[in-house]
């Protein structure tokens, strides 16, 4: 019989039942919860009388809504009344349940999928839901990560199961040596634009190669993170000693002989040399340039030394939609990307927002200046504890002597829920995942790129190789 | 929830691809606490001209003419025929519950966002994937016809229809009798209690650590 693949084995790890009418139940380890997809799954329970299943699952955070600025003052500091209702929502739905919450003045409140990991409650060989799309994030870590809907978020917290089909595997293999100013972002970026944002739709990814294990836990999250734009709703990444490293010592991970007992387990969480996919994509990354989208989807994207293609050269012949981009994007078929000016900058996000990016940046713009026609360059920290060990690292002095503004964690400008939003016509360079027309603020211009390549363009004003800097 | 019988309705098209659900409903609106009330808000960036938010009325809100939703008939749409993808990105059931309150009933197009394809089924909307070229042919006969396209279709029998013109679809059989019966999932799940509950039991001999509380 063939191997396993990695999926495989913790799809059957985790295997209820198959019913007689083909669904499959597959037990949940973990579920997250937060304030924007979660109040009416908690309204379901209450009208059909239900409790949550198992209690000690479910941890609940706010963070999409909440503003970045006035955390100390806790929810009156929220100045949205509506925003500030749904928070507080959350906080009734989990004292009303019991379900553990991270709330807004707590140290460790931050975007959901930031703080999973660093908590430990992400844990290897674990499935993981919350409703929220990149959940496909928590991948990195060997587990088997899922985002749901919210109809779905009632029924895990009532059955401690989700109803599922089996999805089929695919492998991404990055070939080659990663060349310097090249990371995580670019190599999602280029998958992206390799088989496009369907490609991946009812697949599992898994991404394999020297690499990857080359990459440290948190950059493998910025891969698996944007799965989800590649179509698949979950990314995984073989668990190896850099994955036992990090889990080691988080708060809620095992210690002691429970901690021995899970990794000898852990040490299985990988795809069997045997084992066949269903696709194998291999993307050679020796020659790889920085990625940046020029259009409202992420498959729109280019090396930042390129052109955007002619509308001849539409992604499947399909020229109306690359023209409404172009339209909304204020840009031209055939135009280069670098040397355009933009007017904010945002450094943030479940892509990008963990201490690593933030060291990186550091390192980028320590002693220079956002140049003057950039009218707002803010950094949000991905959670409160990355926030604090930035400001013990001396990071945060340094953005803030550079002109950028330090703000609290959650998910701000990614979705511009809260007052951080782009207007009409302003261009962003944007280390988030989407670049929805919309997505940032209606009428705004997203450009997605890593963290190093949003604080060149920060500097400089405008779409800059971030390579020519590190020379 | 209401069982999916045979729908007979107007076609709105959105051939383009890969309409996200962001674009459904934008974030604005995320903000509500209900699973109702969306109908309104469906497409707002495109339907509106003037902004909205949750405490704004949208009766006095100045409406995009242009916009294919505001146009009769496809004021009364039901079915949405749209191109490939279509769905994709956040996992917002908001975006599904919009479609419901607006009215749709039945979505066809060549693929759809994983996610939302499984939300639409909890929420008794039929998703059918066609071929890119079925769904060309019926894009087609929409653009051609004088008032606006009706389609039946017919879960029972799996088909789409057009006067003579059939096109047969494929649904998960386990799918398509929750839908005919309009079954509440967890219930349907809560019949295998005992089988969770016995999962849990060795889950929790073999993997103890996963069963700790708290620190
Ligand atoms: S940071 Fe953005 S993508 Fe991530 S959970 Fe928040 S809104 Fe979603």
């Amino acid at each position: 019989m063939a191997g396993a693949t990695l999926y495989d084995k913790l799809w059957h790890e985790h295997l209820v039942t198959t019913l007689d009418d083909g669904t499959s139940l597959l037990y949940i380890d973990r579920q997250l919860l937060h304030e924007i997809t979660s109040p009416q799954a908690f309204d379901g329970l209450r009208q059909f009388g239900r409790k949550p299943w198992r209690l000690d699952a479910n941890l609940a955070v706010p963070d999409h809504a909440v503003p970045t600025r006035f955390r100390e003052h806790g929810l009156i500091g929220i100045e949205d009344a509506i925003a500030r209702k749904q928070v507080k929502t959350l906080a009734d739905n989990c004292a009303e349940f019991g379900v553990e919450l991270f709330d807004l003045t707590d140290a460790r409140q931050g975007i959901v999928h930031v703080i999973g990991p660093e908590q430990g409650l992400t844990l290897p060989g674990m499935t993981i839901v919350c409703g929220d799309s990149h959940t496909s994030t928590h991948g990195a870590l060997a587990t088997l990560a899922m985002g749901i809907g919210t109809s779905e978020v009632e029924h895990v917290l009532a059955t401690q199961t989700l109803r599922t089909q089996k999805l089929k595997n695919m492998r991404v293999t990055f070939d080659g040596k990663l060349p310097p100013g090249i990371g995580a972002k670019d190599l999602i970026l280029a998958l992206i634009e390799k088989i496009g944002t369907a490609g991946g739709r009812g697949y599992a990814i898994e991404y394999a190669g020297d690499v990857v294990r080359s990459l440290s836990v948190e950059a493998r999250m910025t891969l698996c993170n944007m799965t989800i734009e590649a179509g698949a709703r979950a990314g995984l990444v073989a668990f190896d000693e850099v994955t036992a490293a990090y889990v080691r010592g988080r708060p809620r991970a095992p210690r002691g002989e429970a901690l021995a007992q899970a990794e000898d387990y852990w040490q299985t969480l990988h795809s069997d040399s045997d084992a066949t996919f269903d696709t194998e994509i291999h993307i050679d990354v020796a020659n790889l340039a920085p990625q940046v989208t020029w259009g409202t989807s992420p498959e729109m994207v280019i090396g930042v030394d390129g052109q955007i293609p002619s509308l001849a050269n539409a992604r499947d012949a399909d020229t109306s939609s690359m023209q409404r981009a172009l339209n909304y994007m204020g840009l031209a078929a055939g135009q280069p990307l670098l040397g355009l000016a933009i007017d904010k900058v945002f450094i943030g996000s479940c892509t990008n927002a963990r201490i690593e990016d933030l060291r990186a940046v550091a390192d980028l713009v320590e002693g220079e200046r956002v140049a003057a026609n950039v009218q707002q360059a803010i950094i949000v920290p991905g959670s409160g504890l990355v926030k604090a060990q930035a400001e013990a690292e001396g990071l945060a002095a340094i953005f803030i002597a550079a002109g950028f503004e330090w703000r609290d964690s959650g998910c701000s400008m990614c979705l511009g829920m809260n007052d951080d939003k782009l207007g009409e016509f302003e261009r962003c360079a944007a280390t988030s995942n989407r670049n929805f027309e919309g997505r940032q603020g209606k009428g705004g211009r997203t450009h997605l790129m890593s963290p190093i390549m949003a604080a060149a363009a920060a500097i400089h004003g405008h779409i800059t190789d971030v390579r020519e800097l590190l020379k | 929830m209401k069982p999916f019988t045979t729908v007979k309705g107007i076609v709105v098209p959105f051939p383009r691809a890969n309409i996200d659900t962001d674009a459904m409903l934008p974030k604005n609106y995320l903000k509500k606490l209900e699973k109702f009330g969306y109908g309104d808000f469906l497409f707002d960036d495109e339907r509106y001209l003037t902004p909205g938010d949750v405490d704004i009325d949208p009766s006095t809100r100045k409406k995009n003419p242009s916009f294919i939703l505001n146009q009769t008939p496809y004021t009364h749409a039901e079915i949405v025929v749209a191109g490939a993808n279509f769905g994709c990105g956040s996992s917002r059931e908001h975006a599904v519950w919009a479609l419901r309150d607006f009215g749709i009933r039945a979505i066809i197009a060549p693929s759809f966002g994983d996610i939302f394809w499984q939300n639409c089924f909890n929420n008794g909307l039929l998703p059918i994937t066609l071929s890119d070229t079925e769904v060309k042919q019926i894009l087609a006969i929409e653009s051609r016809s004088v008032q606006s396209l009706q389609l039946t279709i017919d879960l029972e029998a799996q088909t789409v229809s057009s006067g003579e013109q059939v096109w047969p679809f494929h649904i998960d059989a386990n799918k398509k009798a929750a839908l005919l019966a309009g079954l509440d999932s967890i219930g349907e799940t809560l019949r295998e209690k005992d089988a969770i509950l016995q999962f849990e039991q060795q889950r929790r001999q073999q993997r103890p650590w996963l069963f700790q509380s708290g620190d």
